[in-house]
């Protein structure tokens, strides 16, 4: 990509500073937004522009916005920088090296969602990170971007960081709204959503880090320019992170639809040793595994493309495995950290990873029963729809597919003894 | 007592929610105390309610359910070690193990010295840069990244000298 739209530091050092960041157009957007439009336009411009939500889901960002329940005030924005998926560390980098332009996506969102005060949820491990926020906060009211009667008119914005404290199911929108209000981090039965009833029972927007650096650039170039980026279904630029078994680690922002190939092989240097790449992980622990063949090399990186050969995009974040990676041993990482960060409010995801776990630990301690093979994946199907919230889901599908794809690596599918 | 001791701080957490809802600043609260004695003691815990107007057994299952909250005295500083899939695929577990043997410690172990225990936890979001850990402790937490043994062995020192000055 010839620039960089959400990595925008990498072209503009020193963009992290205010004075940089507005030097390069910095406020402009919001400025423009506040001063010429109305909230309605500025979610029609979002809507137009196609922008998905950039946490895993993909769900179309305006038209998120555009079920706030009319009429009932005050609303709440809350920022969900509460990255916690393994694999995943893009937000991260947004925050840490572009703040304004995520702080400046935050602010857009409450305009147009009349909202006054905004929330940035960030997870207890962004210690550090988060005081640097709270910082770039404080120098946005001393400059007057943030406050009462904004670039001269009537709307007034305050935003807040919350820190979490180690808790990945707080990436659910609804869980982190209850640890916002001081609760502990259990999802919400929906309906009703956020929009109608979210943070103090309000409506509420919540929208990942990435999501919310979209914004500036949307609305200062337009919907139009944002649909040239990408597929048509999923337009504009994605940061992709890359992980385990690659040559350069580290984040990659391309357009949606770049192939896993181009992305694996020609930005990330391919496999280190010459070894050869057997298992990609597409959205972090979260994912249907892919076998790693032409066909799936080949494959664009969009929403749709991903799930049409059995996994998902998510949040983009490719966890890659050489030949020499026992799939049983992956089904086993992947499932203690899914019963370590199961909340424990639904039976089937608290007892179904508790078992799953049991069972990978059997079938790569060397004590695996005949009937482990066989009991693993019906316990994981068994899962399959029943639970809360999506970690639960979640944490059944690198299982599901480590057996499903990678079925050589279970001992009882070798041994045929089941 | 918190109250005393801190409040200006108590009142800037207090102040970033809506008044009708103190409880929001439980969390923060129990950062503060843990900050001031070491870990969540039961006193602490009736602070913490007392400033938000909650019970007791409500901020103590927040202390259950999230990780960076501990109930239990631990060395002065902790040492976690991201063991997770993406991490332990560039070498966490091994680089955990040896660090441990180095130290002379099991996971979840403190060292004689009361300085630092030894933990695996969950993803850090720092991936492409493991092996790597946090250091809890009373200042905060701070992350090392693209960490050897010998790098930790030199930041696990500089603690130690730290504590020493203190």
């Amino acid at each position: 990509m010839p620039e960089h739209i959400l990595l925008r530091h990498r072209d503009l050092p020193g963009l992290e500073r205010l004075e940089v960041y507005r030097k390069h157009g910095g406020f402009e957007a919001l400025r423009q937004a506040i001063s010429t439009q109305t909230p309605a336009q500025v979610i029609d411009v979002v809507k137009a522009s196609g922008l998905r939500g950039r946490g895993g889901a993909g769900f179309p960002t305006g038209v998120k916005w555009s079920f706030l329940t009319p009429n009932v005030f005050p609303r709440y924005v809350v920022a969900n920088a509460d990255e916690s998926e393994p694999g995943t560390f893009k937000d991260r980098e947004i925050l840490e090296r572009n703040p304004f332009q995520f702080l400046e996506g935050v602010a857009i969102c409450a305009y147009a969602a009349q909202a006054n005060l905004a929330y940035v949820y960030c997870r207890g491990e962004f210690w550090d990170l988060a005081r640097v926020l709270e910082g770039k906060i404080a120098e946005l009211r001393a400059a007057g971007l943030l406050g009462k009667k904004l670039f001269g008119s009537d709307y007034a914005l305050d935003i807040q960081v919350h820190l979490g404290a180690g808790a990945y199911i707080c990436g659910e929108e609804t869980a982190l709204l209850e640890s916002l209000e001081g609760k502990l981090g259990q999802p919400r039965l929906r309906p009703p959503f956020p929009a109608a009833e979210g943070l103090y029972g309000k409506p509420t927007v919540i929208n990942n880090v990435e999501t919310l650096a979209n914004l500036p650039p949307i609305l200062a170039r337009g919907a139009a320019w944002y649909r040239g980026i990408g597929t048509e279904k999923s337009p504009g630029p994605k940061v992709f992170c890359l992980s385990g078994h690659i040559a350069r680690p580290g984040n990659y922002e391309l357009p949606l639809g770049t192939t896993f190939r181009e992305l694996i092989f020609t930005h990330g240097g391919g496999m280190p040793g010459g070894r050869r790449l057997k298992a990609i992980m597409p959205a972090g622990a979260s994912s249907s595994i892919l076998a790693a063949s032409d066909a799936v090399l080949d494959t664009p990186m969009d929403y749709e493309s991903v799930a049409a050969i059995g996994s998902a995009l998510g949040s983009a974040s490719l966890i890659l495995m050489d030949e020499t990676v026992d799939m049983a041993w992956v089904a086993r990482k992947t499932t203690e950290f899914f019963k370590h960060e199961s909340c424990g409010k639904c039976t089937p995801c608290r007892e179904g990873t508790y078992w799953m776990l049991h069972l990978t630990e059997r079938l790569t301690g060397g004590a695996a029963r005949p009937e482990d093979t066989a009991l693993l994946e019906s316990v994981a199907r068994g899962m399959q729809g029943k639970c809360l919230c999506a970690l639960g889901e979640f944490s059944t599908m690198p299982v599901a597919t480590a057996l499903e794809r990678f079925g050589a690596d279970f001992p009882a599918a070798t041994g045929g003894a089941a | 007592m918190l109250a005393d001791k801190h409040r200006a701080e108590i009142e800037a957490i207090l102040a970033k929610y809506p008044p009708e809802h103190r409880r929001s600043a439980a969390m923060p609260l129990l950062y503060l105390a843990q900050q001031e004695y070491g870990h969540v003691t039961q006193d602490a815990l009736q602070e913490v309610a007392d400033l938000i107007g909650a019970d007791r057994t409500q901020v103590g299952s927040l202390v259950g359910f999230y990780t960076l909250y501990h109930d239990q005295p631990g060395g002065m500083y902790r040492l976690q070690i991201c063991t997770d899939l993406p991490c332990a695929l560039r070498g966490a577990e091994t680089f955990a193990e040896k660090l441990c043997e180095n130290l002379g410690v099991r996971l979840g172990e403190t060292t004689p010295d009361g300085m630092i225990t030894v933990e695996g936890v969950m993803c850090l979001a720092g991936c492409d840069r493991a092996p790597m850990f946090q250091v809890q402790g009373a200042d905060g937490i701070h992350y090392h990244e693209d960490q050897s043994v010998e790098s930790a062995m030199k930041v696990i020192d500089d603690l130690r000298r730290k504590a020493s000055h203190a």
